[in-house]
């Protein structure tokens, strides 16, 4: 069923909120990768709280859908999220990426609760996706598994293989996202290794391809449930996104890929993030 | 988990089988009680002889094509759903090639997977250095949370196959080509992971052997008790990691002189792990290493290429004879403290 204009209203308030929490941890961690983080928020809000069907009170049900963030990185956005539903105390991340914290830039699913798979190395959360739906399959159970690639993760070949198989084995019980906010570490993904034609590449390879603006939580609605509709072949869903979206002086700009800031930023990087609140 | 004790395999022709053929027999039986179990393969269903379980099993073999990395990303996935994979691929690839997802998908996340690494060392001779592999026991035995074991023969093979299951956790089996040497008469010798074989007795020197060098070590002291008359201790060390400690320290402490023999590099394999327990013990002994001297491999047949390297009998007799008369420092108290 598409979103309500109440249910929207209440993701983008999420949205925010979760933002806000992003920018908190990153100031008590000293450094996160902001920027990325910022920049899913809206399909990871999407998810957790409307689409993924989860317990936070029983992380290991077994017939739970299985998030995996392929991009590793955004472990600061995953982390803000995890701790808002529920799955830990938000009071943790006062230890992000501190001595000995459960907590560090790429999250350990052994010891986050909440967290279905270990990632960081790029290019490997697609792959375990695959095997996860194909694990549900053979065993009869329908749980669903969506996995979140950034941009520039997709020049990792191991995505492609993955990506293959996927559509040889018509898993499509898998949704994959890609973050597409345009930047790597070095700079704009056109300029370090061209990714475009993105959306033919995917459809190349036999996946249902959605491209949406991924901060409309209509299209990512719409985008999320036509691939929950979809049999025979996996989805990708394409997430037309701002890097550092929310934050003015963040916004679109590779510098805050990874980035600290002191609490009077704090402040202006929320005040910008709330500004969008009417 | 599913019970499986004493002899459940029921091919028993060791001799005419290869290790990689009795693999896929065993897993056969194996997957008969526990529904599991999964077989992955990325194109080398037929090299790596899961026909036997694909015949069988159709529906639980997953061959994903020229793709290492995703065959391992998909078995971590799989174990993540409950499922209980045994991936085969070469060793070359499982422990090159892919080795980040073995190491960061499965050993990190402490995964259910069990890995059958075939045509380890140089068992694919003619192949050449590509498709040889004598880098993996090093590689694998420093992964946190991997088990590795390399089986003497098919016998132990089966063995090792059974005992991974019952083990939680990732396991490594390096398995040669299949054209090597059987050393063991039947299955049943008390095989248990981490627990060195004694194959011979003896208290002037001690080889200590993994793979296929174990049949040759056997061999070897053979002669050399016929022909010199020297009492040669040989073991299996079948699990390099965890290492049987105990047999290794009383193997210094009753025979004092230790000579290590593998197909993999001196660096890094089984040698090391040895030298690894002898140090930390403090004890002094007279201590060799015998495998590849830190070079890429020949091409040739295995067997040229095991002389060639000094790891078949004539070899070892050789390396053993000159080590007796190698010269040590001994501690006067070492009796006193075992």
């Amino acid at each position: 069923m598409p979103l309500s204009a109440a249910d929207i209203k209440k993701l983008e308030s999420k949205a925010r909120q979760l933002r806000c929490d992003m920018i908190d941890i990153t100031v008590w961690s000293g450094g996160a990768h902001i920027g990325g983080s910022l920049s899913m928020a809206d399909v990871l809000t999407a998810l957790y709280y409307h689409y993924l069907n989860v317990r936070p009170e029983e992380p290991d049900w077994p017939d739970r859908d299985r998030f995996v963030l392929s991009k590793g990185h955004g472990g600061l956005g995953l982390s803000a999220a995890l701790a808002d539903k529920g799955y830990f105390d938000r009071e943790l991340l006062h230890d992000f990426n501190h001595f000995k914290s459960p907590f560090g830039m790429h999250l350990d699913g052994n010891k986050v609760l909440g967290v279905d798979a270990s990632t960081g190395s790029l290019g490997h959360g697609l792959p375990m996706s695959v095997g996860m739906a194909l694990g549900a399959r053979f065993q009869q159970q329908t749980w669903r598994t969506y996995c979140l690639l950034g941009d520039g993760e997709c020049n990792e070949g191991s995505v492609w293989e993955a990506a293959m198989a996927a559509h040889h084995y018509k898993v499509d019980t898998l949704t994959a996202f890609v973050d597409r906010n345009q930047m790597m570490i070095d700079g704009r993904t056109e300029d370090i290794m061209s990714l475009e034609p993105l959306a033919e590449k995917w459809k190349a390879f036999g996946w249902e391809v959605h491209e949406i603006d991924g901060h409309d939580f209509a299209q990512i609605g719409e985008a999320i449930e036509g691939a929950q509709a979809m049999k025979g072949v996996p989805t990708v869903v394409i997430c037309n996104t701002i890097k550092g979206k929310g934050v003015d002086f963040m916004e679109d700009d590779v510098k805050w890929h990874y980035g600290s800031i002191d609490s009077e930023l704090a402040a202006r990087a929320k005040t910008s993030i709330m500004g969008g609140a009417s | 988990m599913t019970e499986v004790t004493g002899t459940t395999w029921n091919v028993y022709d060791a001799n005419t089988l290869t290790q990689a053929e009795i693999y896929g027999r065993v897993l056969c039986d194996l997957a008969e009680a526990d529904p599991r179990i999964v077989a992955l393969t990325a194109d080398l269903a037929n090299s790596t002889k899961i026909g036997v379980f694909q015949e069988k099993f159709p529906e639980r073999v997953f061959n994903v094509g020229i793709a290492e990395q995703d065959l391992f990303g998909i078995a971590a996935g799989m174990a993540k759903s409950g499922l209980l994979p045994f991936v085969s691929t070469m060793s070359a690839f499982a422990s090159m090639r892919a080795l980040e997802q073995v190491r960061t998908d499965i050993c990190y996340q402490n995964l259910d997977v069990k890995i059958i690494a075939t045509h380890g060392g140089v068992s694919f001779g003619q192949a050449g250095t590509t498709h040889h592999c004598t880098e993996d026991i090093a590689i694998q035995r420093s992964l946190a949370n991997m088990c590795l074991i390399v089986p003497a023969d098919g016998w132990e093979t089966a063995n090792a196959v059974r005992a991974a299951v019952q083990r939680p956790g990732p396991v490594y089996i390096r398995l040669g080509r299949g054209f090597e040497p059987t050393h063991y008469e039947n299955d049943d010798y008390g095989f248990e992971i981490g627990k060195a074989v004694t194959i011979t007795e003896g208290t002037d020197i001690t080889v200590i052997a993994c793979g296929v060098a174990v049949y040759h070590a056997a061999e070897a002291a053979k002669l050399l008790k016929d022909q010199d008359g020297i009492g040669v201790r040989v073991l299996d060390v079948h699990t390099i990691k965890p290492i049987d400690e105990e047999a290794i320290l009383k193997a210094v402490t009753e025979t004092r002189r230790i000579l290590c023999v593998e197909e993999h590099n001196v660096i890094g394999g089984l040698g090391s792990a040895v030298a690894d327990v002898i140090a930390a013990s403090g004890k002094g002994c007279a201590f060799a290493k015998s495998g590849l001297p830190d070079c890429y491999s020949e091409v040739g047949y295995p067997e040229d290429l095991y002389s060639h390297y000094c790891i078949d009998g004539d070899g070892i007799v050789g390396l053993v004879r000159e080590l007796l008369h190698r010269e040590f420092e001994a501690d006067e108290d070492w009796e006193d403290e075992f």
